[in-house]
Formats: C-alpha cells, sequence, structure tokens
C-alpha cells in the first residue's frame, strides 16, 4: 500500500487539488436529470488516486471538491464533498496493485482498477451521499437515493472509460526498465 | 577540489545506452565554468548529478565515482546537497513554488526554520540585489520572462551555497536582459566567492564576462575543458555543430588561424592586428546577390489593438504585412506582446480593435481551427502543445485528424521527423526528451501539416547550431521552394539577420519598425528601445575599421550561405 | 474562463486583517450550524448577521455577482426538483398538511411544504454570504502559513497552498491547449451521442494532466532542491499570529453556534414548527 507521504505527494496532492478544480468546469450534460453530469474531474481523481496512494486521493477529493464548489458555485454541499474523498481513499488503497506508474497497466491490473472503482463510487454515491444528505439537509430519501444513483451511474462510466484511458496512457509514458534505443 | 568526478557514467533506467560516459571533471572552489555542447548531449544530465536530482529524483545506475565538496553525494542526499549546490533550472515557471515573489524567494529560508523578521530581511536584501526589490507582492502570472529569471536566482542566492548551478539561464531572454543576466551572475561570484557553473546554448552571450573554463560535450562525453582563449582557438565547437561565437566564426571564414594569444573570449579585447589584412581581403572577395523581393500580401494587420483586462492594452495600433514567399521575423523586448499577437493571427482572442486579412479576407470570424488551416504556429512553451505521449502519434496527429491516408501519414511524419533530427526516437515516449528535443517535436507537428503561413515563437530556444541550421534551412527551402510565408518570434539577433529579409519591432505593444534586419541594428534609438543587441560582427566591423557593418553582416551570411548550399547539394 | 471564479482581493478592513484560520473556523462553525438547524429564527438571524459581515468585508457585486446568478439558478432547479421527489416532505416533517392550492394529479401546495422548502433556501442563504467572505478576504499564502499554526502538518498545509498557486496555470494551460489543438484541426463538435461526447474532452483533458503529471516532477525536484522537508517544522514569510480580535471572533462563532444548537434543539427536533 501506498501510505508515503513525501515531497512528491505533497506537490501531487496539490497540482492534483488545482487540476480537480480546472476541470469542475468541463461537464458532459446528460440532460435528463436536474445538476446531474458527467464529471470527467471524477475520473481524474480516480487516476490520481490510483497512482499517488489514498492520502492524495483523500486531499483531492475533499479539497478539491470543496475548493470547487466555493470557487465556482460559492457555497459547499458538504454532503458530497466527503464521498469524493472517500472515492480517493478506496481507489488509492489499492494503487500499487494497479502498477501504472511501472509500466503494466493492462489485462488483470486493468480489470481489478475497474471493480476497485465501481465498488468505491457505490459505496461513496449509492451510500455515503445520500445518507449525508439526509442527516444534514434533512431532504427527501427518494430524491436523495435517485441523485445517489445518478452520480454514482456517472462517476462509474465516466471513469470506466476516461479513467482507465488515462491510466493506460500514463503507463506507456513510463518506458520500461533499459527499453529505449536510438533506431535507425 | 569542489567537484570532482572520475570515470563517471550514468546511464536513466529507462534507456538502454548510458547518457554519460567516463566523466573526468575537477571544478575548484571559486572557479566559474561554462559547460556547452548539442542539444540532448547529457548537459541538464550532468546538472542532476551534481545538485542530487540523480539519482535520486531520477534513478539510474552509477558507475564510477564523484564527490562534492568532499562528501559522496550519494550520503548527502538532496538535502545535503542543497546546502552546497544552488539550482536555477532550465524550466523557471517549475521553479516558481511561491504564491508571490516575496515567498518564492523566503522559500529556502522557510524550510531551514529561520525567524520570520530575520526572513524579511534577507529577502529584502537579496532583492535589492537582483533588482526585484519593487516586485515582491507579484505574482508569477504578473512578470515577464527576465523577471522570472531574477526571482529564481535570488531564491537560490539567499541560501548561502558555494556553487550556483545554472541551466541555460537566457533562453527566451531578450538580448538586452540576457546580457544584464550574464553580469548578475558575475556580480554574484564576485560578492559571493561562489563556484558558479553555467550551461548554456548561447556561448558568444554566456562569454560576455569572464569564464575560466570552458567544458565541451558532446554524446555524454567530454570533449573538451580548456580555457576560454585555448577553446576558441580550436576547431572541436565546429566538429560538435556549435556556432562559434560571430566575430570568430567570421575571422575562421576569412581563413585566419585564430591563436590564444589574441584573446578571443571577447571581441572588445581581442587582438584583431594579425588578422586584419587577410579578413579585408576576404570581405572584398565575397559578392553579394540582389535581394528578390515578392510583394503579394497574405496576412494583412491593421491597426490591432488588444488588451486581457480591457484596460491594460497589451498591443495598441499594430500594423503590418506579412508577403507570399516571405521570411520575416518579429523581435523585441520581453513582455512587448509578440506571442498575443501571434495568438491574435491564429484566433486564440480576438483583437479589441483593428483588422486582420488573410488573402485580403477578413478573418474576425473564422474559428481557430478554420484559421488552422492557413496558419501553423509553433508556440514558445512546448508543453502546451504536445498533447500524445509517443513523438510519432503526436507528429501524425494533425495528419490524423484530417484523415490522411495511413500511408502518407507514415511518410510524411518520418520526413519531418528526419528533418528535425528525431527519427531515431521516433518510437520514444515525450517524457525521456531533453528541452530542446520537445521543441522540436512541436516544430515537426507544425511542418507536416504543411500550413501557407508559419509562425514559430522562438524556434531555436535551446537549440544547437546543426539543429538550429537543419531546422532553418528546411523552413528556408519550404520558403524557397513552396513560396512559403514564414514569420519568426526571436530573440536571436543574428538568426534575425541571417534568415530573415524585413523585420518589425514591437515594444511595449507598439509597432515601432518595419525594416531590413540590417537596419534596424543600425538604429541606436531603437535597438534601445527594444531591448535589442547589434551583433559582435558590428564589433568586429568597427574594429577593423570597416564603415559599412551591415554590408559585413550580410557578406558573412551570404558566405555561410554558399557553404551550406554547397553542403546541401552534396548530401541530398 | 477565469471570469466566473471568486477570488482574493486585497483590501483594508478589520476582516481581511484576520487569520485565515480564524475565517476558516468561522466559515466552518457557521456552515455546520446552519447545516444541522432548521430553526427558522436561528437562520434568519444568521442570515442577517452574515450579510452584515459581507458589507464590513467591502465585498462588491462586480467580485461575486456572476457567481450569485449561478447559486440562484441552482438553487432554483433544487427546490423544483424537490417539490416533484416528494411533494409532502414538509407534511412529513410538521404533522400536519394545510392544502392552498393543486398543481396536476397527485401534486398538491401546502403551506408545511412551503414553509419547508423556504427553510432549505435559508440555510443555503446563509453559508453564502460568509463563502464569498472567506475566499474574498483570505490571502492564499498566509491561509496556508496559518493552517500549519493550527496544528495542521505542513505537508498538507503546502499542498493547499501549490493548489492555490496552480490553479491559475493549470486553467491557464488549459486554454493554451485547447486552442494549439484546434489550431490543428482538432475542435470539440457538438455531436450528440454520449460516448462521443466523453471521447470530444480527451483531446483537452490528456494533454493536461499529463503535462501536469509532468510539472508535479518538476515542481517537487524544484522544492527538493530548495529543502522543502527537510526538518520537522518550517516557518513562514506569510505567517500571521493570532490576535485579539482573532480570539474574539473564533470565541464569537463558537459561542454564538452553541447557542444556536441549543435554541433549535430545545423543542426536542431540530425543525422549528410554527403548525402546531
Ligand atoms: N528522465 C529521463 N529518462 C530517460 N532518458 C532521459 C531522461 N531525461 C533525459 N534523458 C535522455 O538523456 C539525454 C540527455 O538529456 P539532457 O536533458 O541531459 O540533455 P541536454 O544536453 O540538457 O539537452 P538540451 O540542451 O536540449 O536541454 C537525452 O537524449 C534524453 O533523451
Ligand atoms: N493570459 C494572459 N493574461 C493576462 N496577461 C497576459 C497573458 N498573457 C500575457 N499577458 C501579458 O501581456 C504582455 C505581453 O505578453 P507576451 O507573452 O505577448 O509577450 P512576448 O512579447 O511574447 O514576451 P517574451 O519575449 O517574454 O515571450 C505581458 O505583459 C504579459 O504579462
Ligand atoms: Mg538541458
Ligand atoms: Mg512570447
Amino acid at each position: 500500500m501506498k501510505f508515503k507521504f513525501g515531497i512528491k505527494e505533497v506537490v501531487a496532492a496539490g497540482i492534483g487539488t488545482a487540476l480537480f478544480v480546472a476541470l469542475t468546469e468541463i461537464q458532459i450534460p446528460l440532460g435528463f436529470i436536474p445538476n446531474t453530469a458527467l464529471q470527467p474531474r471524477a475520473a481524474l481523481l480516480a487516476f490520481l488516486s490510483a497512482v499517488f496512494g489514498p492520502i492524495v486521493g483523500c486531499i483531492v477529493g475533499l479539497a478539491g471538491h470543496a475548493l470547487g464548489d466555493a470557487l465556482f458555485y460559492g457555497s459547499v454541499w458538504w454532503s458530497w464533498v466527503f464521498p469524493d474523498a472517500l472515492f480517493g481513499i478506496g481507489v488509492g488503497l489499492f494503487a500499487s496493485k494497479f502498477a501504472i506508474t511501472e509500466g503494466d497497466f493492462t489485462g488483470k491490473n486493468l480489470i481489478m482498477f475497474n471493480v476497485v472503482q465501481a465498488v468505491s463510487n457505490a459505496i461513496a454515491w449509492i451510500v455515503l451521499a445520500p445518507v449525508l444528505d439526509i442527516l444534514i439537509y434533512a431532504e427527501p430519501a427518494n430524491k436523495v437515493f435517485a441523485q445517489g444513483f445518478f452520480a454514482f451511474l456517472g462517476n462509474f462510466i465516466i471513469t470506466l472509460i476516461l479513467g482507465t484511458l488515462l491510466g493506460v496512457g500514463y503507463s506507456k509514458i513510463g518506458a520500461k526498465t533499459g527499453s529505449l534505443k536510438k533506431e535507425d | 577540489m569542489l567537484i570532482e568526478f572520475k570515470d563517471f557514467s550514468f546511464k536513466y533506467r529507462a534507456q538502454a545506452e548510458p547518457t554519460l560516459k567516463n566523466i573526468n571533471l575537477a571544478i575548484e572552489s571559486g572557479e566559474k565554468v561554462l559547460i556547452v555542447g548539442p542539444s540532448g548531449c547529457g548537459k541538464s544530465t550532468l546538472a542532476h548529478c551534481i545538485n542530487g536530482l540523480v539519482p535520486f529524483m531520477y534513478p539510474g545506475e552509477i558507475t564510477g565515482s564523484y564527490s562534492i565538496d568532499g562528501n559522496d553525494p550519494q550520503k548527502l542526499g538532496i538535502f545535503g546537497l542543497s546546502k552546497i549546490v544552488g539550482t536555477v533550472m532550465q524550466d523557471t515557471d517549475g521553479q516558481f513554488v511561491g504564491l508571490t515573489v516575496a515567498e518564492d524567494v523566503a522559500f529556502a529560508l522557510e524550510n531551514d526554520c529561520v525567524k520570520e523578521s530575520a526572513m524579511k530581511q534577507k529577502v529584502d536584501e537579496v532583492s535589492k540585489a537582483v533588482f526585484i526589490d519593487d516586485l515582491l507582492d507579484h505574482s508569477p502570472k504578473e512578470l515577464s520572462g527576465g523577471q522570472k529569471q531574477r526571482v529564481s536566482m535570488a531564491g537560490v542566492m539567499v541560501d548561502d551555497v558555494k556553487v550556483f548551478l545554472f541551466d541555460e539561464p537566457l533562453a527566451n531572454l531578450d538580448p538586452k536582459t540576457g546580457k544584464s543576466a550574464i553580469a548578475l551572475i558575475d556580480d554574484i561570484q564576485k560578492r559571493q566567492q561562489a563556484t558558479i557553473i553555467i550551461i548554456e546554448h548561447r556561448l558568444e552571450d554566456a562569454l560576455y564576462r569572464d569564464v575560466d573554463r570552458i567544458v565541451l560535450i558532446n554524446d555524454g562525453m567530454i570533449v573538451a575543458d580548456m580555457r576560454p582563449d585555448d577553446f576558441l582557438s580550436t576547431d572541436l565547437l565546429e566538429k560538435a555543430g556549435i556556432r562559434y561565437p560571430l566575430y570568430v566564426e567570421a575571422l575562421r571564414h576569412a581563413g585566419c588561424q585564430i591563436t590564444p594569444g589574441s584573446k578571443p573570449q571577447h571581441i572588445e579585447s581581442m587582438d584583431l592586428s594579425g588578422y586584419r589584412q587577410k579578413f579585408l581581403d576576404w570581405m572584398q572577395s565575397v559578392t553579394l546577390p540582389k535581394p528578390g523581393i515578392t510583394k503579394n500580401v497574405i496576412l494583412s494587420i491593421n491597426d490591432v489593438g488588444f488588451s486581457y483586462d480591457k484596460t491594460h492594452p497589451v498591443l495598441s495600433d499594430v500594423s503590418f504585412d506579412i508577403h507570399k514567399g516571405e521570411m520575416m521575423s518579429i523581435v523585441g523586448k520581453n513582455g512587448a506582446g509578440k506571442s498575443t499577437l501571434a495568438g491574435l493571427i491564429c484566433g486564440f482572442n480576438i483583437q479589441d480593435s483593428g483588422t486582420i486579412l488573410l488573402d485580403g479576407e477578413d478573418i474576425t470570424a473564422l474559428s481557430i481551427k478554420e484559421r488552422g488551416e492557413h496558419i501553423g504556429y509553433v508556440m514558445q512553451n512546448p508543453n502546451q502543445m504536445i498533447s500524445k505521449p509517443m513523438i510519432f502519434d503526436e507528429v501524425a496527429l494533425g495528419l490524423v485528424v484530417r484523415s490522411k491516408p495511413e500511408d502518407e501519414v507514415k511518410q510524411r511524419v518520418a520526413d519531418t521527423l528526419r528533418i528535425c533530427g528525431l527519427y531515431e526516437m521516433r518510437n520514444w515516449p515525450i517524457s525521456a526528451l531533453s528541452f530542446g528535443q520537445k521543441k522540436r517535436v512541436t516544430i515537426a507537428s507544425i511542418l507536416v501539416m504543411d500550413p501557407e503561413l508559419i509562425i514559430l515563437d522562438e524556434p531555436t530556444a535551446g537549440q544547437d547550431l546543426r539543429h538550429y541550421t537543419e531546422i532553418m534551412e528546411f523552413l528556408r527551402r519550404l520558403n524557397r521552394e513552396s513560396g512559403k510565408a514564414i514569420a519568426m518570434i526571436t530573440h536571436d539577433m543574428h538568426l534575425m539577420l541571417e534568415y530573415t529579409n524585413r523585420a518589425v519591432v514591437i515594444t511595449d505593444g507598439r509597432l515601432i519598425a518595419d525594416d531590413t534586419p540590417a537596419n534596424i541594428l543600425t538604429n541606436d534609438e531603437i535597438t534601445e528601445r527594444a531591448f535589442l543587441k547589434r551583433t559582435s560582427l558590428y564589433d568586429l566591423a568597427s574594429k577593423m575599421g570597416i564603415d559599412d557593418a551591415p554590408g559585413l553582416c550580410n557578406r558573412f551570411i551570404h558566405y555561410e550561405r554558399s557553404l551550406k548550399d554547397g553542403r546541401q547539394s552534396s548530401f541530398v | 474562463m477565469a471570469g466566473r471564479v471568486l477570488s482574493y482581493e486585497k483590501k483594508d478592513t478589520w476582516i481581511h486583517e484576520l487569520s485565515g484560520v480564524t475565517k476558516l473556523i468561522f466559515f466552518l462553525a457557521w456552515s455546520i450550524t446552519s447545516m444541522i438547524s432548521y430553526d427558522t429564527r436561528v437562520l434568519v438571524v444568521m442570515l442577517i448577521l452574515s450579510i452584515a459581515i459581507l458589507r464590513a468585508s467591502k465585498t462588491e457585486w462586480r467580485q461575486v455577482g456572476t457567481v450569485f446568478k449561478f447559486i440562484l439558478l441552482f438553487l432554483v432547479i433544487n427546490v423544483i426538483a424537490i417539490f416533484f421527489f416528494s411533494p409532502y416532505q414538509g407534511c412529513e416533517i410538521y404533522g400536519s398538511k394545510t392544502v392552498i392550492g393543486h398543481l396536476f394529479g397527485n401534486y398538491y401546495f401546502t403551506k408545511e411544504q412551503l414553509f419547508y422548502e423556504a427553510n432549505i433556501i435559508l440555510k443555503y442563504m446563509t453559508v453564502v454570504p460568509s463563502v464569498f467572505m472567506f475566499i474574498v478576504s483570505t490571502d492564499p499564502s498566509e491561509f496556508a502559513a496559518s493552517l500549519n499554526r493550527v496544528g495542521i502538518s505542513y505537508y498538507v498545509a503546502y499542498s493547499i497552498a501549490i493548489a492555490l498557486r496552480y490553479i491559475p496555470d493549470i486553467q491557464d494551460d488549459y486554454v493554451k491547449i485547447k486552442n494549439a489543438e484546434a489550431a490543428r484541426g482538432i475542435e470539440l463538435s457538438k455531436k450528440a451521442g454520449l460516448l462521443s461526447r466523453i471521447k470530444n474532452t480527451t483531446p483537452i483533458l490528456f494533454p493536461l494532466v499529463f503535462t501536469s503529471m509532468n510539472r508535479i516532477d518538476v515542481v517537487s525536484s524544484a522544492m527538493e532542491l530548495r529543502g522543502f522537508g527537510k526538518n520537522k517544522k518550517r516557518t513562514w514569510y506569510r505567517g500571521k499570529s493570532l490576535r485579539a480580535a482573532d480570539y474574539a471572533v473564533i470565541a464569537f462563532a463558537v459561542i454564538f453556534c452553541t447557542a444556536a444548537l441549543i435554541i433549535t434543539f430545545r423543542g426536542g427536533s431540530r425543525f422549528y414548527n410554527p403548525f402546531r
């Protein structure tokens, strides 16, 4: 498990948060449910957690969501901040298993990543978010569970596609040991 | 001995071959050493060995031994080394970690737990020394390239280190600012009795103040390690594909055998008496061709004004034309608005006033994409253009999007990569490239699309002479043979003289001249205002008693041209 | 793009003078209280105080106007959604049902529902001014420093500082990358189809993420070279120690919020019920 929090992780958490905030603007509207859209930033969070581990995932989820909300929407919807942090931790816990930085993000690891992200997403959005919504805001249960379910679906899909692609792409960049030779 | 390498080699983990081979180098305390070498030869890698990024940040295999200030760097670690070596990195944006100038300068002190009052005092003192004391509250976005450079220096100076390591301090600085940067480095050395190591492609500019030694690296090996006067008297630079200072190059063309005794390090103090006659004879022998000028306008900029925040104008009333089949340059000091202008031409921003005409038609309404079909723009910062992880895919991208057949894509990409000297690395990830190599990738990705007008923002920053020449010659051929119009934004005065017939000078958002490069450089008022600098050929002319300095430049360029064309036809 | 975002602006008010941590504590206490309480009286008092504080910080409409309009839109959608999902939530909470109108089918307007939704709007509105105040009046560098002062690890505090430092840079990159791509012929088309819409974001997302990964390497090298993480502690150039005014504000926030919660829960539930 990657529980290290060294300089690289400090910077990763900082720049990751900045990225997450900046990506708050990119939304792919689903069109049929109010206030829901596919959020590429969810894929980013999964990717960063999978590379840097649970602490970075937690900070990016927590600070990124809270800051993004505050800067763009002028208020913080806490019941949706914590699920993002939880999601970051969930994916981050298995970071070393995905071997993205080792250039080995294929087959089994890739499936593993998606299983983990699906489960973390489900816990975060189908369980935690609605429960917090009810506890904190006393919102109607059927509304928040419906919202939670669609948030889960959206984040799952976007991570499945974009998150996986990011992982594969980044995995390719980190060339394997001793593999670079000049060719004619 | 402060720094010592013995039979030292280093291989990056991802590489199959070592990047540094058998390095033997000793630098004494208080010395000032200049490291030169072609792009990708391993200069930055050597710097990383000295400051500890290799092997702690960039892992790999080290063989042989090295020591810094009597210690084994591997035992000191990066922190231990940071007390001895202060680094100003090639990428000043990355180096700027603070939210404001003051905090960035104080960064090292903060990490050392210096008390607040002592810290403020030290920051004030250092920022006065590099003339940024009135910028302390500015954020990095509000600074020009030259100012950022100064902030980086101040950030290193606060920590009384023994060694200052500068990786290409001059890249992206305008000539005058570059000169003052070198002067500043020199002052730092004198003041703090420090050891200075400078890595720089712009040899002539770096030699503006004395250095003790020049180390030439080629292909990961040290090829020469000599005093500047001796070094400039050899033909090692020519072999490595690096440019001599222009005045030395001119004398060499004239067939003069440069000797250390004539002190070639500075043109001002060089003894030219032995070369004079030979040089004048050579001058006589070179004849000039008549310039042929086309007058069909492709792009016309009329009274363009623009501001990012609608209050401070960045450009006002700029008007000039770019002609078909022309190679022209856009010059002016840091922060003048050159890149902004290029952005307006490409539609990244829309001008607040005035019009831009392409082939006589107003393009204000055209999208970036539509403009991109006619105009190719190579941006200043390569990182903002690169979107694929692999070199080949990156260069192919523009063609793939335009749905060109696969064979054609392959062929064109391969050809372009050859021109840019990247063919051997076509299957590498971008992350394994040096700065200069990345810049070439972005040039290739535009060239491959074959646009009618090409704008290049600092195309030669971080390039050595060989790659510089290859790229520029290719552009010139494009220009000659297919009549492409080429505009270059540059700080390199010789590039402007050598390759372009016309230059526009922009300063503080205004166009202050539109003339031939030679005329611009002879106009004192303009060079002064735009922070330009005459090349050393002008100094050579005046020392030789030649009145017609532009004539000398022309002859020099023409002579080199004939050499290049000779070589070109021999290997094409 | 950067137009809509709130940002710090230097001004000369006592609120700007306060330490960032004080404002953070105030903001957290404030938002927790308004989250928990459904007591209309408490919420109204909080709203009035919030607005007074916002005025004291000399925040101008131009700084927050666009974001505020956005919040209103967001809020309206949410309120309507609640009504359609659960038109009688209010009746359940307050234990009575006073019909005042008929919409269609099973959807009736009730006094209780209107009151419940008015409370939701109120809760929202009490937080918004405190967020505005916090962001426009807190110097980011001082904020990171004071986070560390109150005991948060300086590693984490510095992460936040870096986030604030790089948000504008990354937004700038985003625009430049988008332009560079468009100039090479790749444009975000608005074609329908979810999959192609997702795919359309990749040409920008990927370079943005990968340059940021590269940036992480460069910045962490730079920080390491300048001794970050060398010691267990570090000092801060922009640090401010807490002053009397800070303690006063913190004390006020704690006392006020405790009192507010006590008042809220005195009736046995967190809802103030005017219908009984
Ligand atoms: N992180 C890395 N992993 C693998 N190879 C690398 C890495 N960094 C650099 N290299 C390789 O090492 C060689 C030397 O790179 P270096 O950055 O030292 O060149 P340089 O002399 O500083 O060039 P430039 O003048 O263009 O900055 C290059 O060929 C490059 O491909
Ligand atoms: N995105 C931006 N937002 C606000 N101001 C900007 C932006 N980009 C540039 N500027 C400002 O506009 C001015 C002109 O900048 P520009 O980059 O065009 O200069 P330049 O002539 O290309 O300089 P250099 O030679 O250093 O590259 C500068 O003062 C700069 O600070
Ligand atoms: Mg380099
Ligand atoms: Mg520029």
